[in-house]
């Protein structure tokens, strides 16, 4: 259930057999996103949208390069569940200072506008 | 019986366990470390969101021509990555020759990298922006660039550094595959950090 695909048994590290095809393939993959994130930059949308479709952009391409370049893939399914777990546990936990963010720009958590509140 | 760890019993045999995983302990310490020092540059990218977004005004000066260096610098740093992988198939295929040559030009990639962008910070000082103040009036924007992309260059600058000493210590004989895949598993990290540094700190900021 926990074996990778693409790994030789009969050591304790994952042994690779990935193709030189394959790389390329991920590595054109990467590029063309990172060319997608210039195309959103310049669309005339508003800044939250700008920032949402490129957080995902650079989330798959993050992901296509842990995946496939930093073989994470290739290792046992237990090992990259601890490291998914880990790191989204802290990125979740690292997400608590918006509220302050938008309270320093509109006065208030809720975000009404400084003029409103100092009425 | 050199990838597996053991434990004596009382009678002082040695018995063979299977590490946790299948993974080396080499190859723990550096996710471990990756993990860490993702976290330290998810800090950094969200303390530079959070001060752009509480400012009431936010200077977006990068011009098209910033924009395309910025775009070639990626370009050289996954191509580099790419670069990378095909050196560490070659030391698992036990060619030592081919995975110098490939972790040397892998180096070359990086140090060209530091070479772009230490030609666009001098761009932008000579503009008038540094850490503490730039013409458009809110100092934090120069903070905020310097120390993230500053940041990021230090670790391409240590990579550099260990790419040459462990591509060359696996060609010399006192580092083996694995150590060479370990060293390549932090350059595709970098890689990934500029993956976020981009769209943040520099397609946030292009000139309209």
């Amino acid at each position: 259930m926990f074996d990778a695909p693409d790994t030789q048994k009969g050591d304790a590290s994952a042994q690779y057999v990935d193709s030189v095809g394959k790389y390329f393939v991920v590595y054109v993959c990467i590029l063309l996103l990172a060319g997608l994130q210039v195309v959103v930059a310049y669309e005339p949308i508003t800044l939250m949208s700008t920032v949402t479709r490129m957080m995902l952009i650079a989330i798959a391409e993050a992901g296509l390069a842990l995946v496939f370049f930093m073989h994470l893939w290739a290792e046992q399914r237990g090992f990259l569940l601890s490291v998914v777990l880990f790191v989204g546990f802290i990125i979740f936990t690292m997400q608590d200072s918006w509220t302050d963010s938008f309270r320093i720009k509109f006065g208030v958590p809720d975000g009404r506008p400084k003029t409103e509140v100092m009425k | 019986m050199s990838q597996s760890e053991s434990v004596t019993n009382g009678h002082g045999a040695v018995i063979p366990t299977e590490p946790m995983f299948s993974v080396s302990a080499k190859k723990k310490a550096i996710w471990l470390f990756i993990i860490a020092d993702g976290a330290t540059f998810t800090g950094c990218l969200l303390v530079y969101g959070f001060l752009r977004n509480s400012a009431q005004t936010w200077p977006t000066p990068f011009q098209t021509s910033t924009i395309a260096n910025a775009m070639l610098m990626t370009f050289i740093l996954v191509t580099s990555s790419l670069f990378m992988l095909l050196g560490v198939r070659a030391a698992k295929a036990n060619n030592k020759s081919a995975a110098l040559r490939w972790t040397l030009i892998t180096v070359l990639a990086g140090v060209l990298f530091a070479i772009l962008h230490i030609r666009e910070w001098h761009a932008m000082i000579g503009e008038g922006v540094t850490l503490f103040q730039n013409p458009w009036n809110t100092p934090l924007f120069g903070a905020t660039f310097f120390s993230v992309t500053g940041l990021h260059l230090l670790h391409v600058l240590g990579g550099v550094v260990a790419l040459l000493w462990v591509g060359i210590g696996y060609n010399g004989g006192r580092f083996r595959a694995d150590d060479l895949e370990i060293a390549g598993i932090y350059w595709h990290f970098v890689d990934v950090v500029w993956m976020f540094v981009v769209p943040l700190v520099y397609l946030l900021n292009v000139s309209r």
